[in-house]
């Protein structure tokens, strides 16, 4: 971007929350059930049908509001959000317009600079979601499956303080992160159970005023965010330059294409008619309950992160990188408490040989052939020297593809690492006789040659020679014939 | 604002009721005393009046979260104009 502009970004994040049945009846929310067996008559709007709220999606909704330091409100209100769709079949979204159950919360997150930047939530808020619309393969009809309406949500709005695409994608993953460490979204994007709204707009340095804004709707990956809010930036500014004005619109972003393109006007021309539902009473929210939901709050990402540095010794980095999703922080502390693990060697694997592996495969952790047990076996060995790291990721490979335990494997392959004095003195002297030459080199004072006779013997070894019984055998050797 | 017979027998056939001539009259005369009520509405002074989210003054008790509700589909769409696999079909609504 030309440094002459500045991007002023704000999200609204939808957030399934992960309740069994519904927010306002008793239908189930699993996911993938066949077509409408989960939409009871209160999800269908049948006549004379009342709403009832349900207890764990307020509970939840106050969770999210402790853990970003929101204000739960005492008294909050739902509201009717009048529209007409075919996926909607009151005629109207039950949600909040005025009194939202939290509002004014904040969300630090990192930046490049490793300063971090304070992003406001200006509310979040409850509300049902509609049903889902299939327009392919029924003969010039709309398919309704209304499994989906009146599944829980909470939508989370920011203050427009994000700079950047990478800004945005932050604190999108730190939304993300938060709302699985609280249990209260499984955050599944291919499902629909995150899904967000990017509203962009340009305005020139050190100007206070915002300019006009777009607001590209339902972006499902981080990937896309990033890609769209990006293409949204570009596209203003080459306008902006131009002299041309930016004109407030609703757009949609293809992934195929990469590119955001405007919805056609008449379907954002929209006149939600709040008003407060009369079907449902204020929901007043005693302190008592939020004291007990507050004592019964997970440990955060930025708590975990401070816990994992000082318990386990490890880099902020790591903690960091380990901490970004729970599944994974819990993953790590399960092996690094196997006896006899260093929990720095398991940081290292987990980061770089597991999560390679998993990216290989593309594998979600949750689905990792090899889990904390086995990874922890394997680790009990490079611990206690049985294999040097290099064997270890050949023992590794060999257990993403199977079930055996590292043992097993080492014990069926002959890997053990060679502590053999004897024979390491053997491989030394081998190697000494054939490199004659490079000796030489080594003697008149070219030490760099230590590595490469190192190298000599491992590979005389097959890799299985404890490198640093090598190498002291050589120094010993190299120096005592001088 | 009121209802004209044929306003009515419009909001019928949208709303998918079947009313004869004796229950359109009956409905004519209610709807037109509804819209007559929110016209001496209309003319009332508000300024000060705090908004009221509810004429009642208890609050929302909750529901604990249980799946209640067994899968009534067959049920659901016997009364449906149309359905395909499980789906509600309606006029296509993208081109």
């Amino acid at each position: 971007m030309n440094p002459r502009w500045e991007a002023v970004i704000g999200l609204e994040i939808h957030v399934q929350l992960a309740t069994r049945s519904k927010l306002f009846s008793g239908a189930a929310t699993a996911f993938g059930a066949a077509p409408n067996t989960q939409a009871c008559a209160v999800d269908l709007a049948l006549p004379g049908v009342l709403p009832v709220l349900n207890e764990a999606a307020v509970r939840m909704a106050i969770m999210f509001g402790l853990a970003i330091d929101g204000e739960i409100a005492p008294r909050s209100v739902f509201a009717r959000k009048s529209y007409f769709y075919p996926d909607l079949p009151k005629g109207y979204q039950i949600s909040q317009f005025e009194l939202p159950i939290v509002a004014r919360g904040t969300i630090s997150i990192p930046l490049p600079d490793g300063g971090t930047r304070s992003v406001r939530v200006t509310r979040a808020h409850l509300e049902e979601d509609a049903g889902k619309s299939m327009h392919d393969g029924m003969s010039g009809c709309s398919g309704i499956d209304l499994n989906r309406a009146g599944t829980p949500l909470i939508e989370v709005v920011s203050e427009p303080d994000m700079r950047s695409a990478l800004e945005a994608v932050a604190y999108m993953r730190h939304v993300h992160a938060l709302v699985r460490y609280l249990g209260i979204s499984d955050g599944n994007m291919q499902e629909g159970s995150f899904r967000c709204d990017a509203n962009v707009s340009l305005r020139p340095l050190g100007e206070e005023r915002l300019g006009t804004r777009t607001e590209t709707k339902n972006l499902n990956s981080f990937r896309f965010v990033e890609l769209a809010i990006e293409y949204e930036i570009a596209r203003q500014q080459e306008l902006l330059e131009r002299g041309e004005k930016i004109r407030q619109e609703t757009r949609l972003y293809d992934s195929d294409l990469n590119e955001t393109r405007p919805l056609r006007s008449k379907e954002e021309a929209f006149d939600y008619r709040y008003f407060p539902d009369p079907d449902l009473l204020p929901v007043e929210i005693q302190p008592q309950w939020i004291e007990d939901i507050r004592r019964q709050l997970p440990e955060l990402p930025h708590a975990r992160c401070e816990r994992l540095q000082h318990q386990y010794s490890l880099p902020k980095s790591d903690a960091a990188l380990l901490t970004a999703d729970r599944a994974l922080a819990d993953f790590f502390e399960e092996t690094a408490g196997f006896p006899g693990v260093d929990a720095r060697i398991a940081a290292n694997w987990i980061i770089g040989e597991l999560g390679g592996a998993l990216n290989r495969f593309q594998l979600e952790l949750g689905n990792s052939p090899v889990g904390p047990e086995r990874l922890a076996g394997l680790l009990r060995r490079i611990a206690d020297h049985t294999i040097s790291g290099r064997i270890a990721k050949q023992v590794f490979e060999t257990m993403w593809s199977g079930n055996a335990g590292a043992d097993e494997i080492i014990a069926a392959q002959g890997l053990q690492q060679v502590t053999d004095a004897g024979l390491i003195e053997k491989l030394v002297l081998e190697v000494l006789a054939a490199n004659t030459d490079q000796v030489e080199k080594y003697r008149a004072g070219k030490e760099k040659v230590l590595a490469f006779l190192v190298g000599q013997v491992m590979k005389l070894s097959d890799g299985k020679a404890n490198p640093r019984q090598v190498s002291q055998v050589l120094l010993a050797r190299l120096r005592g014939r001088s | 604002m009121s209802l004209d017979k044929s306003a009515v027998e419009r909001v019928a056939v949208l709303a998918r009721l079947a009313l004869d001539d004796r229950q359109v009259a009956a409905c004519q005369s209610e709807l037109n005393g509804i819209l007559d009520l929110v016209e001496r509405l209309q003319g009332a002074s508000v300024t000060g009046v705090e908004p009221l989210s509810h004429p009642l003054d208890i609050v929302a008790r909750l529901r604990p979260d249980l799946v209640t509700e067994s899968d009534q589909r067959a049920l659901f769409q016997s009364i449906a104009p149309a359905v395909d696999s499980g789906l509600y079909l309606v006029p296509r609504v993208i081109e």
